[in-house]
């Protein structure tokens, strides 16, 4: 281990003194994400937030030239991310690495992140522990303890008394279905019943059938954004559950906007705690999604908003060390960053580097013509609790 | 295919004639430390190419010798993977045990396989081998509490080979492990080929029903292949599960079992180089064509599929092949 150490010491070292010769007025960020396979409209979306930060800001930081070089993994390829993490250090000189859509691509690179010692902004993967991976790293997304965890809180207040949950069988389900239990039975509620959903292509309706089986008073719902959020909505309507008798609560992907309109009617009713969606009140966030879709045609989302405000606490970390990029001041800086952002205040936590945020709580309602999630509550400077319960 | 080769002469001469190295060959391994010298930047991307090789050329020697197409090997390549992972992490970290082991536990699930595999021909083989994949991928996905399920395996950690060798992030070691095993592995590739076992198996590749009228057990035959065949495939998946420290379901999937495939009929199968050039000619394309547009790189490689498929039928070293053929019989 000790080699190891002096190995990647040595390393670093020889790496800085390139990189300085190298990079005098040009700073490099290497993004690592899955433009291409399955998950493309995630990178594309954040990508977006990427591209409108750069817009609005301009492209110099601190007198120097930011230049993007942007990688493709594929679809959750953790040995391609870990890959190209390395090469964007070792050849294309790279000073902070970035992105960073799924989970197991982020625990890969940050490997990479911490043994050569680069600032590495995770701008959605949500599994909570990628922040201890690498002492270099910070996230501006959410993780889902922080989301379960208030929705448990939210519900154990409301008078609800008995929650049944239901998450995909991976690593964020059983982040959300952890903090949601916990969270509801601190505040004396009673968890009737559980069940963790394959993955891939999941049929919904025998695990509605079940849940609506045990007539529980409240459902609580976490399954990954794209098309698996519709497919549970309609699951829901056809079987014969009304948001209206059971409350059926979950994490913001399930009622994104193409989910709501494929759920139509069915969605009115559904409670979710997120921290960020295109319709909310403040005037930040009005002209983020007016330049947003004046430039892309369309609405930006939860991804897009990792994106951008991950940008903005690489502009804010760089502007404070006068354009240094080396790792250990870069992260200084972004310690206890606090700033505005479309989705409201929001820091990075000092201790763990993880991102700090108010969640909202929301209820889809029919506005207009179409359904919105409408805010009611929030709960404000909301911390991952797993990272505090380790301590 | 070497039909061209005199008749004349005695089957241990022709078999000795083929295992003589030609000054080609030499070459190109020696053009294989290139990249130390005139690539230091690209060594991570060097060793995956020489992971992926070794898988190719695993699957040469079924599907170019044999004639068993399998469109589920990565399976095998998933299990070594797997294993490679696990045993650093619950056992211990020494590299070459490791490697090893993942070798076994591939051959092991090969040669159960075997059994099923040596029975049936053309698209039921297929679409067994298709199967065995997927139930691979599907007990890899829902072993969650063993293999990290879609969050990939955690924590594993190697040490340094010989206890000396760190592994680096420029992927000197990577590389020269990868290289190391390829080669071992190839030279012995090689000697299976050019042996009566070898020659038996282009016979069942060319006519499995005849075989054993002369005396040649086919399924046996096709069991052995098959077994070792897997074990190489293991070995190439233990390499790349070691060099990156992490294993996730996709080192099992359909993709990838359909990737190596696609790069034997590049290089063309039957020819023990033609998977490793598949290997390096699919893994350069991709890796140059996605650093120009990381959204639509598919489409390149698509073209140059295609390309090859229609004008090479017998993948690039086939058609090399043919024009050497054509080129000693009017010399002129």
């Amino acid at each position: 281990m000790r080699k190891a150490l002096l190995g990647a010491v040595g390393l670093t070292a020889a790496l800085l003194v390139a990189t300085a010769a190298n990079a005098q007025n040009t700073i490099k960020i290497g993004l690592i994400m899955a433009y291409s396979g399955q998950f493309a409209d995630t990178a594309a979306q954040i990508d977006n937030g990427i591209k409108l930060y750069m817009k609005q800001k301009g492209d110099t930081v601190a007198g120097k030239k930011i230049e993007l070089i942007r990688k493709d993994t594929g679809g959750p390829n953790p040995d391609v991310a870990k890959r190209l993490a390395q090469e964007l250090v070792v050849r294309d000189k790279v000073d902070i690495l970035s992105g960073f859509t799924l989970t197991p691509e982020a625990l890969a690179a940050s490997d990479v992140s911490a043994e050569a010692k680069k600032f590495m902004v995770i701008m959605n993967a949500a599994t909570s522990i990628i922040v201890t991976k690498s002492d270099f790293s910070a996230r501006t997304s959410v993780t889902l303890p922080m989301i379960g965890n208030t929705a448990g809180t939210w519900a154990a207040k409301n008078g609800i008394k008995k929650a049944y949950t239901m998450v995909s069988d991976f690593g964020p389900g059983h982040d959300a279905e952890r903090a949601f239990q916990a969270a509801f039975k601190a505040g004396g509620g009673e968890i009737v019943g559980s069940v963790r959903m394959p993955l891939a292509n999941p049929d919904f309706s025998a695990f509605v059938q079940r849940a609506k089986d045990l007539n529980p008073e409240s459902i609580f719902v976490f399954v990954p954004g794209g098309a698996q959020p519709a497919a549970l909505g309609k699951a829901f309507a056809e079987r014969g559950v009304d948001p209206n008798k059971v409350k059926i609560i979950g994490t913001g992907e399930v009622v994104d906007e193409t989910a709501l309109k494929s759920m139509g009617a069915a969605s009115v009713g559904i409670v979710t705690a997120w921290h960020y969606d295109y319709n909310l009140d403040n005037k930040l966030n009005k002209e983020f999604v007016k330049a947003f879709n004046a430039e892309f045609k369309r609405n930006p989302d939860f991804f897009s908003v990792g994106g951008y405000d991950g940008m903005h606490l690489i502009y804010e970390a760089l502007k404070k060390t006068g354009g240094k990029t080396d790792g250990a001041a870069l992260i200084a800086a972004s310690k206890g960053m606090k700033w505005d952002s479309p989705r409201g205040p929001m820091s990075i936590d000092p201790a763990t580097r993880d991102v700090v945020q108010t969640v909202y709580i929301r209820r889809v309602q029919k506005v207009g013509d179409g359904f919105r999630n409408v805010v009611f509550d929030k709960f404000e400077n909301v911390k991952d609790p797993t990272h505090g319960a380790k301590k | 295919m070497n039909s061209v080769v005199a008749s004349a002469v005695t089957p241990h001469g022709y078999l000795q004639a083929q295992a003589r190295w030609s000054p080609l060959e030499i070459a190109f391994w020696l053009a294989a430390f290139l990249p130390f010298v005139l690539f230091p930047t690209y060594l991570s991307l060097a060793n995956q190419i020489a992971i992926t090789a070794l898988f190719a050329l695993s699957l040469d020697l079924i599907l170019g010798y044999a004639g068993i197409v399998s469109l589920g090997h990565a399976a095998f390549f998933g299990i070594g993977a797997y294993a490679a992972g696990i045993f650093s992490k619950y056992v211990w970290g020494e590299p070459i045990t490791g490697l090893v082991f993942a070798g076994l536990c591939a051959g092991l699930v090969g040669f159960a396989t075997s059994f099923i595999v040596a029975r049936f021909k053309h698209l039921t083989l297929i679409m067994m081998t298709l199967g065995i994949g997927f139930l691979v991928h599907e007990i890899a996905n829902a072993a969650h509490w063993l293999t990290g399920g879609s969050d990939g395996l955690q924590g594993v950690r190697l040490w340094p080979i010989f206890n000396y060798f760190n592994f680096d992030l420029w992927g000197y070691t990577a590389y020269s492990y990868a290289l190391a095993v390829l080669f071992i592995v190839f030279v012995l590739s090689r000697r299976l080929i050019n042996s009566p076992f070898g020659l038996a198996l282009r016979g069942i590749r060319e006519n499995s029903t005849r075989m054993p009228a002369i005396g040649a057990d086919s399924r046996a035959h096709i069991r052995k292949i098959y077994t070792i065949s897997t074990a190489i495939a293991g070995l190439a998946g233990g390499l790349l599960a070691q060099t990156t420290e992490t294993v996730s379901l996709g080192s099992i999937d359909f993709q990838r079992s359909a990737d190596v495939v696609v790069m034997l009929v590049l290089g063309g199968a039957g020819h023990l180089y033609g998977g490793i050039l598949g290997a390096i000619i699919f893994m350069v394309a991709r890796d140059q064509f996605s650093g120009i547009n990381p959204q639509f790189w598919y489409f390149p490689m698509g073209v140059l599929l295609v390309a090859v498929v229609m004008f090479l039928p017998g993948g690039i070293l086939g058609g090399l092949a043919r024009l050497t053929a054509r080129f000693r019989k009017n010399p002129s």
